[in-house]
């Protein structure tokens, strides 16, 4: 492989993972204030619809990046509304809205299918875009792609570094202790899970203007949310591990085009499907770390317990568990 | 479902009046997304109709539809009683799948033989998807794996094994494609008499489902303790039972419907192995449950009408140029406006006995 080649792949990497990544840090802050939003393999796909259609008829890139936000935090609100206030299980509630905005993309996005919309153009960074070799690969992109880059460090940043993520972490790890120090972790939930579905929600826009722009049935993003879902879980619920997660993803994918040169009786579905058993196997790994004998085990054999040690992360204590205070 | 108070008012049931506007509401939602796509709402709903119930033919096609749903179903109560998402059980259809095509491709040959092989193709079925439940199941008890995400992650498993089988190893001669394997010979079908259009050994097998299910539930000692460790698993461990055993076991029930529901897919409806050979009928066999509030009794007919809206949206692209999903769209808002009824319900009863109500207020 030659140096363009190698700049190409990374470049095309960084763009193709952009809307996984808002995805993932998205459900990443929603998780870690203790809810599930199951939703998103259909949210993304409303949202990618609406940021379209949207796009389409004001003819605003910006309109239709702000109508995708605003339809991710919507079905957000509905799962944290339905769970919190409504007490209903929050995984069924997740569930059923994901089949539902599935059937309202593809009901309401039917009249705007294989039309040609506005799209997203690469807009290089001045100065910097003429290094060798960087500049391709990380300063010739669309805004949303440098956004997904730049939101991975502010996501770290903000829950692990300031006092309003502290309060986040809290009410995910323990709510109750939380309401004792006078947070109301109802609110903070239903902040979160829209927050995180604002970014979902970019997620499926960035997906319809940019990465596969316009729209159809199939669209191209789906099975995304899952996806997404899957890798918050192998990133043990950290921001920049579920990242990596999400580019290691979008190298596979890419890869798959290579792979299929390989191994034509392979269909690229097959390498789509790489990232659940991972997610099986790091769930199943965190759970054997929690047992004593494991440790002791992994302790003796130096690659085992590097092993265990990358793939330790801890679900939120409370995770899928609402509050209720008695 | 209506009766009188003491002065001799009509008076409706509150459930009654609890279901009404929930299907008021979401076909009011319903008929708004019409008017959206620019589509007459009672002509889209006559179409609806027109394409599911007005013809025996097109009434045998929601039959089709209606019998692997109401299997999976039926397995899917297995796992809600004892508080498990089995949300696997689209996997375990696919599987199913699998296992069916497995032992007919080794029939294929002896024209002869073909009602043995079937017999043979439904045990096969009924233990493939068993196993890939049971894989979800250990992962739960044995390796602490949320049964949802376990089950998530073994669908697309699954959809990766259905696709790589056909692409690979039993691909058409000639030329793989995504119509799926090579067409079984017709003495490998399961036969529907020309009148009837419908398997009858299809219909017995989901009214011994029905049947089986709802006796086991209610009258044996399994069904009980399965309803002991959904409602109480601590309580149940200390009166002797086994938490573990007992969900691997309803795990093992779910699967080994969802692998029947599989099996018919095959042998009586596309007679090949293609990639959507689930049809997304777990998912929506969920869907259904949920719907009829995990009752066997509501089961069957939430089930036909679900499978009257898939079968009646086929119509809707060539009568009124709408997406078929339409159909999907009802569904789904049936399912969510039930679990607002039942939340707000809830609601209502914790302010009657005077509890704190979650408030988006501040403490």
């Amino acid at each position: 492989m030659t140096e363009l080649d190698v700049s190409i792949i990374i470049a095309g990497v960084i763009a193709g993972a952009a809307p996984i990544v808002l995805a993932v840090i998205g459900e990443t802050i929603t998780e870690k204030a203790g809810l599930i939003n199951l939703s998103l393999d259909g949210s993304i796909l409303l949202a990618a619809m609406a940021s379209f259609v949207v796009a389409l008829k004001a003819d605003s890139l910006l309109a239709g990046f702000v109508a995708g936000a605003l339809v991710g935090a919507a079905v957000a609100a509905a799962v944290a509304v339905f769970s919190i206030f409504l007490r209903q299980n929050q995984v069924a509630v997740g569930f059923v809205l994901t089949l539902l905005t599935r059937d309202l993309a593809y009901f309401l996005g039917n009249p705007y299918s294989r039309l040609q919309g506005p799209q997203t153009a690469p807009v290089p960074i001045p100065g910097l875009d003429q290094i060798p070799f960087l500049g391709p690969v990380l300063f010739n992109h669309p805004l949303p792609v440098y956004f997904s880059v730049v939101l991975i460090g502010v996501c770290w940043w903000y829950l692990y570094r300031t006092s309003p993520g502290l309060k986040l972490r809290a009410v995910g790890e323990n709510p109750k202790a939380a309401y004792a120090r006078g947070i109301n972790p109802w609110n903070v939930q239903v902040f979160y899970a829209v927050c995180g579905g604002l970014l979902v929600g970019l997620s499926g826009a960035t997906f319809a203007l940019c990465t596969k722009p316009g729209w159809g049935r199939p669209q191209g993003a789906e099975g995304t949310g899952w996806i997404a879902l899957a890798l918050v879980i192998f990133g043990g619920w950290h921001p920049l591990k579920a990242a990596i997660g999400a580019y290691l993803f979008s190298f596979l994918q890419l890869m798959g085009i290579y792979f299929q040169g390989w191994l034509p009786a392979v269909p690229s579905q097959v390498f789509q499907v790489a990232p659940f058993p991972l997610m099986i196997f790091t769930l199943l790994i965190m759970s054997l770390a929690q047992n004593e004998s494991v440790r002791r085990w992994a302790a003796q054999h130096g690659r085992a317990a590097a092993l265990l040690r990358f793939l330790s992360g801890m679900a939120p204590a409370s995770l899928g568990r609402p509050f209720r205070p008695d | 479902m209506v009766s009188k108070d003491s002065a001799g008012h009509l008076i409706i049931l509150p459930q009654l009046r609890e279901v009404l506007l929930t299907v008021g509401v979401v076909f009011g939602f319903a008929s708004l997304l019409l008017i959206i796509a620019g589509a007459p709402p009672l002509e889209a709903y006559y179409h609806l109709f027109l394409g599911s119930l007005s013809s025996w033919v097109k009434f045998t096609h929601v039959v089709k539809v209606w019998i692997p749903l109401t299997l999976c179903a039926c397995g899917l109560l297995f796992t809600f009683r004892i508080g498990l998402w089995n949300i696997g059980v689209e996997g375990q259809v696919m599987i199913g799948s699998v296992f069916t095509t497995w032992v007919l491709r080794a029939g294929g040959d002896s024209p002869d033989m073909g009602p043995v092989f079937i017999v043979l193709s439904l045990a096969a079925a009924a233990l493939g998807g068993a196993l890939w439940a049971a894989v979800a199941g250990f992962l739960k008890t044995k390796g602490g794996v949320n049964e949802i995400f376990a089950g998530l992650g073994l669908n697309f498993v699954a959809q990766g094994i259905v696709l790589w089988l056909i692409f690979g190893p039993w691909k058409q001669p000639g030329v793989a494609s995504m119509s799926g394997t090579e067409t079984f010979p017709a003495t490998l079908w399961l036969n529907a008499p020309a009148l009837l259009r419908i398997p009858p050994v299809a219909l017995a097998l989901v009214v011994a489902a029905l049947v089986a299910t709802g006796l086991m539930l209610r009258y044996t000692r399994i069904g009980l303790d399965l309803k002991a460790v959904g409602r109480n698993p601590g309580a149940a461990f200390l009166y002797g039972l086994k938490p573990s055993r007992l969900m691997v076991l309803a795990m093992l029930f779910a699967g080994g419907f969802a692998g029947l529901a599989g099996n018919l897919q095959v042998t009586a409806v596309y007679h090949r192995l293609i990639p959507a050979i689930s049809s997304n009928y777990g998912y929506l066999a969920l869907l259904v449950v949920m719907l009829a509030n995990y009752n066997i009794w509501l089961v069957a007919p939430v089930a036909f009408f679900f499978a009257c809206l898939n079968v009646g949206s086929i119509q809707l692209p060539m009568m009124l140029q709408l997406d078929s999903s339409l159909g999907g769209v009802i569904q789904g808002a049936l399912v969510l406006a039930t679990l607002g009824m039942h939340g707000w319900r809830r609601i209502k009863q914790t302010q009657a006995e005077g509890h704190a109500v979650p408030s988006p207020g501040k403490l």
